[in-house]
């Protein structure tokens, strides 16, 4: 029988191996960040490198984001009036549907959605560029693929990210106030004027803002990471894909929860 | 060739070793590229001649010697330096790597608008004088997925000689060519090089369409040079690797077996017989 430190050596070494393997490619992925930040000069001096990143990651991300929209917020005006109408309440459905959006729903859908739609193409972009040597030509022809290729990509999704979370946020409303109000019957002007009333810039409209900025931060960081360290094979650049789209979204959730912690607590929440 | 003066040598490469991770793929090796000629480095797949190309482009550091490219050691170079270097290089990757978002007309002009700032219709000009040494001024519109692997390699040796470099590599510039492309392909290496007065070096195992266009070759095999010398010194070689690579004879000091234990044992042959012989 063997000794029992030769037995229960391997699973604690496996399990070391796993852990230095994931720190150190954080702390790659950190110095990434870092010289893709400094590198930034180009994507933005040149800002059409970035314009077409916005119309690739942003605008044909308009069609599945303004959808989505659509449907979350009837779905928010069905659920939101069948809870409402129990209290007597049902006046306050803009309320809820607009504060559900603007807080929470727009922001966190929409960088799921962006995530798999924007953030698994840039993924695969990079990596297909680089397994077909196409990010190697361009170092030898001297060009910095982080300040050519990577960096306007991940500014065109930084950009991207607010524009559509405010375009899903605005389109749930739409779809909250067609069923609320069209559909069902609930009294126009209380739906409108109560909204107004109780969503404030600062404390509802800009942390919003801040989820989707730092949302965008997050998955293209993710994205553009994930594509630029593919292996250079089919399989390498699938494997990447899929980090990307899981990676983003769990980061997404993790990230909502701090910045709600840090947002809405402590009564801050109106 | 074998003289080390740095004016007449464009590269320089002494005792250069590269090491991947355990397994050393470059060990010692020794080059001359004098200015003007058109070399060839040839040898089987894995032998080393492809890192050996990327050391001399900066992408990988070697573990151990030195490569001196157009008098600078290129892995002592910071960013800067390194990027300074390379805009007096060209390099033709195996299929082309064009850039797939670009039209084949943006590709050849990508290096000049990168790192120059000539008017508009100057760089139009240009674009059209490289297109048109190639042969491809009519392709100008196309996308990189309406051309044929000959075609875009062609596209790629535009792009690669737009800022008119001093050296020119070619990592296996005739792979999955046909006849007809291969042919031309090489007599433009050859005939760009001689209009540039530049300095190629070509990595290659196709021995056919090779000699002809070259003045010098060296043979690589594991991770060595194993034999150099002019092309007709090449084709008169008595040494076996040499005559085993030139005339394409599966066997020789290159076996024709990858390393294994022996056929019977392999399959169970020596275990029947013992038991038989025991029984």
């Amino acid at each position: 029988m063997k000794p029992y430190a030769e037995r229960f050596a391997p699973p604690f070494r496996q399990l070391g191996q796993l852990v230095t393997s994931r720190v150190r490619r954080l702390g790659y992925a950190a110095r990434f960040f870092a010289y893709m930040l400094v590198h930034s000069g180009t994507a933005l001096r040149r800002f059409h490198l970035t314009i077409r990143e916005i119309y690739f990651a942003g605008v044909l991300s308009l069609i599945i984001i303004l959808v989505s929209g659509l449907f979350v917020g009837m779905v928010l005006g069905l659920q939101g009036y069948e809870t409402l109408q129990r209290y007597w309440a049902s006046e306050s459905l803009g309320v809820l549907v607009a504060l559900s959006l603007v807080r929470e729903l727009g922001p966190v859908i929409a960088g799921l959605l962006f995530a798999s739609r924007a953030g698994s193409a840039i993924t695969a972009e990079i990596g297909l560029m680089k397994a077909t040597e196409q990010i190697s030509a361009m170092e030898m022809m001297a060009v910095d693929p982080v300040a050519r290729v990577v960096a306007p990509r991940f500014w065109g999704g930084v950009i991207s990210m607010p524009l559509l979370a405010a375009l899903f946020s605005g389109m749930g409303i739409f779809g909250g106030y067609l069923v609320g109000v069209q559909l069902i019957g609930v009294d126009e002007g209380a739906f409108w004027s109560q909204m107004q009333a109780a969503v404030d810039v600062r404390s509802d409209i800009q942390n919003g803002v801040i989820k989707s900025f730092v949302f965008g931060v997050a998955v293209s960081w993710i994205a553009v990471f994930e594509g630029f360290d593919a292996p250079p094979t089919a399989e390498g650049v699938s494997r990447a894909t899929t980090r990307t789209v899981v990676t983003s979204s769990l980061a997404i959730l993790a990230l909502d929860f701090v910045l709600t912690a840090l947002m809405f607590t402590g009564g801050n929440a109106s | 060739m074998t003289s080390s003066h740095s004016a007449e040598h464009v590269v320089e490469i002494d005792d250069l070793s590269f090491t991947y991770d355990v397994r050393p793929v470059l060990r010692g090796v020794d080059m001359r590229i004098p200015r003007g000629r058109v070399i060839a480095i040839m040898g089987q797949s894995g032998c080393g001649k492809t890192t050996l190309l990327r050391i001399i482009g900066g992408m990988l550091a070697p573990t151990g010697g030195k490569a001196r490219v157009l008098g600078e050691t290129v892995h002592e170079l910071g960013r800067d330096g390194l990027y300074a270097l390379r805009r007096r290089m060209g390099m033709l990757y195996q299929f082309g790597a064009l850039f797939t978002d670009l039209s084949v007309y943006s590709n050849v002009q990508f290096p000049l608008t990168e790192h120059t700032k000539l008017p508009s219709d100057l760089v139009h000009d240009l674009v059209l004088l490289k297109l048109e040494a190639v042969g491809l001024r009519g392709a100008s519109h196309l996308m990189p997925s309406e051309l044929s692997g000959g075609m875009a390699r062609r596209v790629a040796l535009a792009r690669a000689i737009a800022l008119d470099p001093e050296l020119i590599m070619y990592d296996e510039p005739f792979a999955g060519l046909d006849p007809i492309s291969l042919g031309v392909v090489a007599r433009l290496i050859r005939r760009l090089n001689d209009s540039l007065g530049a300095t190629s070096i070509i990595v290659t195992h196709d021995v056919e369409e090779t000699l002809p266009i070259v003045d010098y070759v060296y043979f690589m095999a594991d991770g060595r040079v194993v034999s150099q010398g002019t092309v007709e010194e090449v084709r008169r070689s008595r040494e076996a690797f040499v005559h085993q690579f030139v005339h394409g004879e599966p066997d020789g000091p290159v076996p024709f077996h990858y390393p294994a234990p022996g056929y019977l044992e392999d399959l169970g042959f020596a275990a029947r017989v013992g038991a038989e012989l025991g029984a």
